[in-house]
């Protein structure tokens, strides 16, 4: 039987370059060009400067748990097998904070603070989806 | 000039809370609350020259709803209209936009109303009444990462809040427990005959954990609103007037996972400096509780207790009937009925009328109101009083 896949998000024209970098492996977010603010999901303008020129940039993919939920109710049937999982929000090195989520550890044990690193799902051959592990996993 | 005392709420309506099912949509809702507050206050429709309304989910987005309550109710001549939404803290803004119109001579007599009917019928073969589903929806990446339903927000801001300052579960669930208390003695509250234990609390389904069922709201169906007028015109009114002696808002554009706080602090001293008050002179407190989160932080930000210490504030039940501050003295969102800013709006008046039977605390000058949208967004602040 095959696997229900997660929902797959839509390649918007804004996150094209975020799902090419993810296929590569690589995590990027958007970055600033008037003052160099790093923000995720992709604007149009910096909330923090008003420029409208931006760049993507690679960012290191470690991080911490800044908050997390646990899910425990199915709202779609690729989660069936995953409840509880745990939805995050991490914050980078680099000070950016994205969504995500924490696999790799029982979610119970999860901490706000704990070191994380990110890792990709493949989804399909358009969306290798990042998420974040233990940073004590890490190879 | 101060528009404290210069205005007054002459007129509450609400209709029958939660699984009602006499109107297939908001607007029906709408008509039987707008009537309600009318026969009230003792006016009649041609009294009214404003319509503000606040439409909840299911009234649609693309009409025009102060309008279409106006079309519906046959009301002629309106020369104040709008349809506002800043989520929870809208019922609060309403009263705020009619207070300053009528001050500046632009209309007399405002209702401002709150409608929604998310919840079906039960159907044969069905589960629920599909409530969830106007709540529960979810695109892009959220919905990629598993992210659905309303209450993920708040359920970030919780857990960090516990992270930081310590904050427990069975903290957050006093406030549920104290809420159930008051409901229990509000025959209008959904929950009026059900008591709810901190074991019960405990027990109750994580809907997005660190919040169990009973940290979150109900979803109703149902209308409330208020009718508005000079504070002159009020005392010659039915009931007796309910002064609105300061008004402020507050939106600070943070992220407030991050600051642990909402709008409050700024809204709250925009409306007390009006109202000419401070905290010790406050008899009872209707604070928006969509979530039991909501209520701790909010204390915390008008500053009933430092930041940091709302939960070992509420944990010995001094926000419950009996209790040093009386809170959500109707139950609030979590046990008696979800109208948005109406519900802690409502039962405002109601206390300061000494209308609320049971749950009427016994000193009831002074009352702060607050509406809260969004994850913490936005913020309203309303403080009434029994006199001028
Ligand atoms: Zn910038």
């Amino acid at each position: 039987m095959a696997e229900i896949v997660r929902p797959i998000p839509e390649i918007t024209p804004e996150l094209r370059p975020f799902f090419e970098a993810s296929k590569n492996g690589q995590l990027v977010v958007q970055k600033c060009n008037g003052c160099g603010a790093l923000r995720f999901p992709p604007r149009r303008l910096c909330a923090n400067c008003l420029s409208r020129e931006s760049s993507w940039t690679p960012v290191s993919g470690e991080g911490e748990v800044y908050s997390f939920i646990i899910m425990h109710r199915v709202y779609h049937p690729a989660f069936a097998t995953q409840v509880p999982y745990a939805v995050a929000t991490i914050k980078l090195k680099e000070g950016v904070r994205m969504l995500s989520n924490v696999i790799g550890i029982d979610p119970h044990a999860i901490r706000c603070g704990m070191p994380v690193r990110v890792c990709f799902e493949k989804l399909n051959d358009e969306v290798n989806l990042p998420m974040f592990r233990p940073a004590a996993d890490a190879a | 000039m101060s528009l404290r005392g210069k205005t007054a709420i002459a007129g509450l309506g609400i209709t029958k809370m939660g699984k009602n099912y006499a109107h297939s949509n908001a607007l029906g809702f709408a008509t039987e609350a707008l009537e309600l507050a009318l026969a009230d206050a003792g006016l009649l429709r041609s009294d009214l020259d404003g319509v503000l309304v606040n439409p909840g989910l299911t009234w649609g987005s693309d009409v025009m709803a102060s309008y279409t309550l106006q079309q519906a109710m046959g009301i002629r001549n309106v020369r104040l209209t709008a349809t506002t939404n800043l989520g929870g803290a809208s019922a609060a803004a309403l009263v705020m936009h009619a207070a300053m119109a009528i001050d500046a001579g632009m209309a007399s007599t405002v209702a401002c109303l709150f409608a929604d009917a998310p919840l079906k019928p039960p159907r044969p073969n069905a589960k629920g009444t599909g409530g969830g589903a106007a709540y529960g929806f979810a695109r892009g990446l959220d919905a990629a990462y598993g992210l659905y339903g309303a209450n993920s927000g708040y359920a970030m801001v919780a857990q960090r809040h516990m992270h930081v300052y310590g904050t427990t579960s069975d903290q957050l669930g006093a406030i549920a427990v104290a809420e159930r208390k008051w409901a229990n003695l509000n025959p209008m509250a959904e929950f009026h005959r059900e008591p709810l234990t901190i074991e019960d609390y405990r027990n109750s389904r994580w809907v997005a954990e660190p919040l169990h069922l009973y940290d979150c709201c109900l979803v109703s169906n149902g209308a409330v609103c208020v009718i508005v007028t000079s504070a002159e015109r009020a005392r010659d009114l039915k009931k007796p007037p309910v002064y609105i002696l300061g008004m402020g808002q507050g939106h600070p554009g943070d992220d407030p996972v991050e600051t642990l706080s909402s709008g409050a602090p700024m809204a709250k001293q925009t409306a007390f400096k009006m109202a000419g008050v401070e905290l010790k002179d406050i008899d009872v407190v209707e604070f928006y509780d969509c979530y039991t989160i909501t209520v701790l932080i909010t204390l915390e930000d008008y500053g009933f207790c430092a930041k940091g210490e709302g939960g070992p504030f509420v944990a010995d039940g001094r926000i419950g009937p009996g209790g040093s501050l009386p809170v959500n003295t109707g139950g609030g969102q979590l046990s008696a009925y979800y109208m948005w800013g109406m519900t802690p709006l409502s039962e405002g008046v109601i206390q300061i009328r000494g209308e609320g039977g049971a749950r009427q605390v016994p000193k009831h000058d002074l009352c702060v109101v607050s509406g809260n949208g969004g994850v913490l967004w936005t913020h309203s602040t309303l403080v009434l009083g029994a006199s001028a």
